[in-house]
């Protein structure tokens, strides 16, 4: 039985992988995960400069998901490289570094430094709605979307995959601007926006007013939008947006992902990775199928 | 080293001790063997569309019976279904979380165990195993809780806001009026009260340690949603913050800003 997929040239052992953001770079949940049994580790987005995130609350649960505003805390790339790239080297498995930023310039020195550093993709965050509304903005316009992707390819030196915003009226439009700026990968989806208000305290419930709703309530979304980005862009789509097992999994490979990540349901249970691991497994051998190619976009 | 796991723990037994407050008995398999005065665990709803742990503080621990003892407030729906276990219920927990009190910082010195509210619950297992001259000071809206249990383990002080029983106001005025004096703090509360203490503890030269709080999402120490400021860059994040769940709960009072 085969369960290796090939993503722009890089081979994971299976489809399943982490979301950005919700497993930091590993270190906390390899003591309940083994990480070497994973299809790749996709790291907590990571700026050219530490950034201090948002003031908290930063989170809020909602009825089957929640809402973050984290605000991309993170200690910056130079830290980044020295300790966290090591820890994961320690590891059988593939190391897919998120890059965020506020600017074009500020992602191209991160991408430049990770020229230098054995991993082995990016992913490009032009999609979180956590930190300036100008930015977003940016993420949400195809123009920009092109310009970028093409600068990140000019000097990155590993594939890049370019992890999309569902907050736009056509994400094919927005996937079609990153396929022609020379993106190897699509992400989708990014949280959508979101508001939740605290009746009692009559307050946003979270410090940042808006957030970032994840969850299993907004996977029928993003099955929608991998179904429709598979059908008009040729590259290779990692699907993510409430997976908690592995029916949730098998719903985005047959709408035509070829890898998929796991996010909030990591805060429900750590080791649900390899639950979805295990459970496609079972669902192969179940239903007679060899290769996990057969699965993927099977469903028209 | 991936061994660490959610476990479905039994319900021993659980009831209410006070207007909205419970207790609640688990069994667990590994999480009472590990567990410390002044950790918590991440405690799951049963409806699945309640996805994020509610992160509970420990009251007691019984090694033996490998169970452990939660007393919370019901404070919204994931912790009203809690109310609800009984005994031979089963519910999903993950821990011990988080670093407890520093015991060795306080033994054979005069410490305050000072709790406020829904900051009561950790000092009873604190006061039980810490070996030292044990002034507990709790403090409470009105009905009293855990009381039986902490004047076992020390001098028990009470303050209470409508002045029903003990010293009427905070754990700072029942410190006043009874004139008490001590070298190291142990606390745990609201963020005023926790502010104040700092405070006292500041103008008085005592080594203060204090148990936050904040909304967790994986409390593991990976999402970074649990944050608080601290007062120097801190050596795992690189920036003014520290994580709740992993760094603390408990941190000097002179580490993090309140």
């Amino acid at each position: 039985m085969n369960m290796k997929v090939n993503l722009a040239g890089v081979e994971l052992a299976n489809p399943v992988m982490t979301a950005s953001g919700t497993f930091g770079s590993g270190a906390e949940y390899a003591e309940y995960v083994d990480l070497n049994r994973l299809g790749a580790v996709v790291t907590k987005g990571v700026a050219h400069v530490a950034w201090p995130g948002n003031p908290t609350p930063r989170i809020a649960e909602t009825s089957s998901g929640m809402i973050n505003a984290i605000g991309l805390q993170n200690p910056g790339i130079e830290v980044f490289c020295k300790r966290d790239i090591p820890y994961l080297q320690q590891f059988d498995t593939k190391i897919i570094v998120n890059v965020c930023g506020h600017a074009p310039e500020e992602y191209l020195a991160v991408v430049e430094r990770l020229a230098e550093e054995d991993i082995d993709m990016m992913e490009i965050n032009i999609s979180c709605p956590n930190v300036n509304a100008d930015f977003l903005a940016f993420g949400q316009d195809p123009k920009h979307v092109e310009e970028l992707t093409k600068e990140i390819k000019k000097v990155a030196k590993q594939p890049v995959i370019m992890k999309l915003t569902p907050n736009v009226t056509s994400i094919v439009e927005i996937a079609k601007a990153a396929e022609a700026g020379g993106a190897d990968a699509l992400s989708l989806i990014n949280t959508l926006t979101g508001m939740k208000i605290d009746v009692n305290r009559r307050t946003f419930a979270v410090a940042n007013k808006t957030g970032g709703l994840s969850g299993p309530a907004i996977r029928p979304v993003a099955v929608r939008m991998v179904y429709q980005v598979a059908q008009a862009v040729s590259l290779p789509i990692i699907g993510m947006g409430g997976i908690t097992c592995a029916e949730d999994a098998l719903e985005f490979i047959l709408a035509g992902a070829t890898a998929v990540s796991v996010g909030t349901a990591n805060f429900h249970n750590p080791r649900t990775t390899l639950d979805v691991i295990e459970g496609i497994e079972a669902y192969m051998k179940r239903n007679h199928i060899e290769d996990i190619h057969e699965l993927i976009g099977a469903v028209r | 080293m991936s061994e660490k796991k959610k476990e479905t723990c039994l319900v021993m037994s659980q009831e209410k001790i006070a207007e909205g407050i419970y207790s609640l008995w688990i069994q667990t398999e590994m999480i009472a063997d590990e567990a410390k005065p002044g950790q918590f665990v991440s405690v799951y709803s049963a409806d699945k569309s309640r996805m994020l742990p509610r992160p509970i503080s420990i009251c007691e621990i019984d090694k033996e019976k490998r169970a452990l003892r939660l007393v919370y407030r019901v404070a919204g729906k994931g912790t009203e279904e809690f109310s609800h276990l009984k005994e031979g219920d089963s519910v999903d927990v993950m821990g011990p979380l988080g670093n407890g009190f520093p015991l060795e910082r306080a033994k054979d010195r005069r410490v305050f165990l000072m709790g406020g509210g829904i900051g009561v619950p950790p000092m009873v297992e604190t006061a039980k195993e810490l070996e030292a001259e044990k002034i507990i000071i709790a403090g409470y809206r009105d009905e009293l809780f855990l009381n039986k249990e902490l004047e076992e383990n020390g001098n028990l002080y009470i303050a209470t806001e409508d002045g029903s029983c003990g010293t009427k106001g905070n754990v700072l005025n029942a410190i006043a009026a009874n004139r008490l004096k001590a070298d190291v703090i142990f606390a745990c509360g609201p963020t005023p009260m926790l502010r104040a203490i700092k405070a006292y503890a500041l103008e008085n030269g005592i080594e203060c340690w204090i148990s936050m709080e904040e909304k967790m999402a994986c409390g593991i120490g990976a999402c970074l949603a649990c944050v608080c400021k601290s007062k120097e860059v801190d050596a795992h994040s690189h920036v003014n913050n520290k994580r709740i769940c992993k760094d603390g709960p408990v941190f000097l009072c002179t580490e993090v800003e309140l």
